[in-house]
């Protein structure tokens, strides 16, 4: 065996777990590692402008991908700028795998230049990580690394390299397993149970299904579509949900909670089964705890136990994963066609009274003289081809976004949702252009939130990815504005984005192109245009400054107290 | 109420922390910490007590499985256990107490460690009511300061046999 060192194994390591892409930022203690990847010409490196680009691009090559992404930045500011990427990997439980640079082992400790303690920084938002002080442990680490990253609930798992390690040397053998006793993730549900909540289902009157991201992650989305047609049973899913069931089947009814729709929220209240899988009751969800779905039995499917019953009293759940245990209850139906039929008879009323909600409060908005963001929205869904991959930022733009875009598809909408970072979009928009060179990437904007990362039109413009960012352009942080409007009686404290770029000419200044929209007849044009330039294209879309979005539930109410449009 | 929970974890840096942090982050309630390495010197043991509803106390068990470092979770409210705690109490100890603070001692079979003119240091095992009983006893005396370990446990080996104290 011949000895190399910590840096060329670490390239090794990235090799054997079939890395194709990475997303980073050098500095100096992680020099040595960089000067390997010089020589890796089969695992293609993307430059960030800033190390949380850098991350939240991995993380948006492994939601659009289903790989691990893959991130590498120095020590001390570098590490310490991955954290808010770290932290939304983790809330949405997206498999990314950071490796950080740190000063060598005996200045650990020490303040040494550039010195930060990410292992104990990231702790709490990481699914685990890892300080590898020994070049002998690389190997191992990195291994495990990987594997808990993509395994169970997956998430993101840091990896600290100090400069010392990474230039040692050593006689370097990747393990072929992975041995972790105490890590061992429930996949198959338990049979009994299964039979139990199928029994349930099949004598309610009144059923839901409430599908979340596990349904994604889990790629269950043909099982989940399979399941709810063969049952008739409604779904709607949360914000990370969205796209794991088709949003034009009939059966659909859109995103629930705050601002879901009025038929979903109105049907999870009146539901006497509500079957949740892969989705943890989140409060943007449930509204007041107390009041969800009060009338109905709750069946939970996670692969996370933590997530049962952690918000809401859940009376049957199953710990596994969400494809197998579909594929399990699919099994429970075998030779019960009688009590299938009767099921579906006896739930017709039910779906006619849901389609009934459907009618009364679809999601609506008022066209007028100016461009209105729900409509760009549309256009942008008529425009674009089937296979795009939408990112959003955070705010108003994310919720017209699940609102008023028709995912069919799981892996096609890239947002934050359970931290709500602003920024994550176009960065995210780059690590999905970087795993699908070939299918059209928008990100969805506001003008705030896409100020929060711009320094990326370097990076795509560097590497000539033809992300398409849509701004709607409201002159405000509209989602806080709008709360400003309705709970603080209209009292804008600091949420007009008084002074922004100029869109277009900040573009053009990186090498990108920029266009503006002003008027509602030039939006579809502006679309077309924009994906027919073949690099990457701002747009500005001078849109409503005071649209809100409607539905919504105040929070800490119950979700079928609504304020409509 | 309150539970004892014995963790089984990798005995390695870093650990405690990861433990320690779980509680604090997540807005659970530590009474009270003991850690130590096992007979097997790659495991140690953490013996928590903790208070919590029964759902907290649920979520605390699964939130610990959850770490990878964590091993094994046992909740000794569901067995049978022993319990102890030392206590360390310095006592004033002058010519009028002296002989009360002895007496006191033997009945509660605490035992002397250091002696001064005008003080007794005394340590007692027991479970945390004897300890909290022997405090109460002592505090109209003088107690100067005390340190206690922390609870910890071990299951009984013959389960569901009447419980000992």
């Amino acid at each position: 065996m011949k000895k190399i060192t910590g840096a060329q194994a670490f390239i090794e390591a990235l090799r054997c777990e079939g890395v194709t892409h990475a997303f980073g930022y050098p500095g100096g203690a992680v020099l040595d590692i960089f000067d390997a990847i010089m020589d890796a010409r089969d695992i293609q490196f993307i430059l960030s402008r800033h190390e949380q680009g850098a991350v939240h691009a991995a993380d948006g090559y492994a939601r659009a991908s289903g790989r691990v992404g893959v991130c590498l930045v120095t020590s001390g500011p570098g590490a310490t700028n991955t954290v808010t990427g770290i932290a939304t990997a983790y809330m949405d439980s997206i498999p990314i795998v950071v490796f950080t640079g740190q000063v060598p082992t005996h200045l650990i400790g020490n303040d040494a230049f550039q010195e930060a303690d990410i292992v104990g920084i990231t702790r709490p938002c990481t699914k685990h990580n890892y300080l590898v002080k020994d070049v002998c442990d690389l190997g191992r680490a990195i291994k495990e690394a990987f594997y808990i990253a993509r395994t169970g609930r997956p998430g993101p798992v840091l990896v600290d390299l100090p400069k010392n390690v990474m230039n040692s040397t050593v006689n370097f053998k990747y393990p072929d397993s992975v041995s972790l006793d105490s890590y061992c993730p429930t996949y198959k549900g338990h049979q009994g149970q299964i039979r139990r909540i199928m029994g349930v289902i099949l004598k309610s009157r009144r059923p839901v299904i409430y599908a979340g991201g596990g349904v994604t992650l889990a790629d269950a989305s043909k099982e989940l579509a399979e399941f709810a047609r063969k049952m008739k049973l409604p779904v709607t899913t949360t914000l990370m949900g969205m796209g794991a069931f088709p949003s034009g089947d009939p059966l659909s009814l859109g995103m629930l909670g705050m601002h879901g729709t009025y038929a979903a929220n109105m049907t999870v209240t009146n539901s006497d089964c509500l079957i949740a899988i892969g989705a943890r009751f989140d409060d943007r969800v449930t509204g007041k705890v107390d009041e969800f779905a009060p009338k109905a039995k709750i069946i939970h499917i996670d692969i996370d136990p933590t997530s049962i019953s952690k918000n809401v009293k859940v009376d049957l759940p199953v710990v596994g994963d969400c494809r197998m245990v579909l594929r399990g209850m699919l099994a429970e139906l075998a030779g019960k066609d009688g009590d299938l039929a009767e099921m579906i008879a006896q739930t017709e009323t039910w779906r006619r009274e849901i389609d009934t909600w459907k009618e009364q409060q679809p999601l609506k908005y008022c066209k007028s003289e100016i461009i209105k963001p729900q409509y760009v929205i549309e256009m942008i869904d008529e425009i674009a081809p089937d296979d795009t991959i939408i990112t959003t930022e955070v705010g108003q733009n994310q919720m017209w976004t699940a609102q008023f875009y028709k995912f069919k598809e799981p892996r096609h909408f890239l947002t934050s949702g359970g931290l709500g970072t602003m920024g994550y979009g176009f960065p995210a928009a780059i690590g999905a252009q970087a795993a699908f060179p070939g299918r059209t990437v928008i990100d969805i904007a506001g003008d705030g939130s896409i100020q929060m990362n711009i320094q990326e039109l370097a990076t795509v413009v560097q590497y000539n990815l033809p992300v398409k960012v849509m701004i709607l352009n409201n002159g405000y942080l509209g989602m806080v504005r709008q709360w400003q409007a309705l709970f603080y009686k209209k009292r804008y404290s600091h949420t007009s984005m008084a002074v922004s770029p100029d869109f277009v000419k900040l573009a053009e200044a990186y090498g990108a192109k920029g266009l503006r929209v002003t008027r509602p007849e030039d939006v579809k044009d502006a679309i077309r245009k924009a994906l027919e330039i073949p690099g990457p294209v701002f747009v500005d879309f001078v849109v409503d400054p005071e649209e809100d979005v409607y539905p919504m539930v105040p929070a800490g109410a119950p979700i079928n107290n609504m304020l409509l449009v | 109420m309150r539970h004892a929970i014995s963790v089984y974890v990798d005995n390695q840096a870093g650990v405690l922390s990861r433990v320690v942090g779980l509680f604090s982050g997540r807005g659970f309630n530590i009474e009270s910490l003991s850690v130590a390495p096992t007979l097997d010197p790659a495991k140690s043991l953490m013996v928590i007590t903790t208070t919590g509803n029964e759902q907290v106390l649920e979520q605390i068990k699964k939130q610990l499985n959850k770490l990878i470092n964590v091993i094994k979770v046992v909740d000794c409210a569901d067995r049978e256990y022993v319990e102890r705690e030392m206590i360390l109490v310095k006592i004033k100890a002058e010519k009028e107490t002296r002989a009360e603070v002895l007496r006191i001692a033997d009945i509660f079979r605490a035992k002397v460690i250091d002696v001064s003119p005008k003080s007794y240091t005394l340590s007692l095992t027991g479970d945390k009511r004897k300890l909290e009983g022997f405090v109460e006893i002592l505090t109209p005396i003088g107690i100067i300061d005390f340190v206690r370990t922390g609870t910890v446990v071990m299951e009984r080996e013959m389960q569901g046999r009447r419980k000992l104290p």
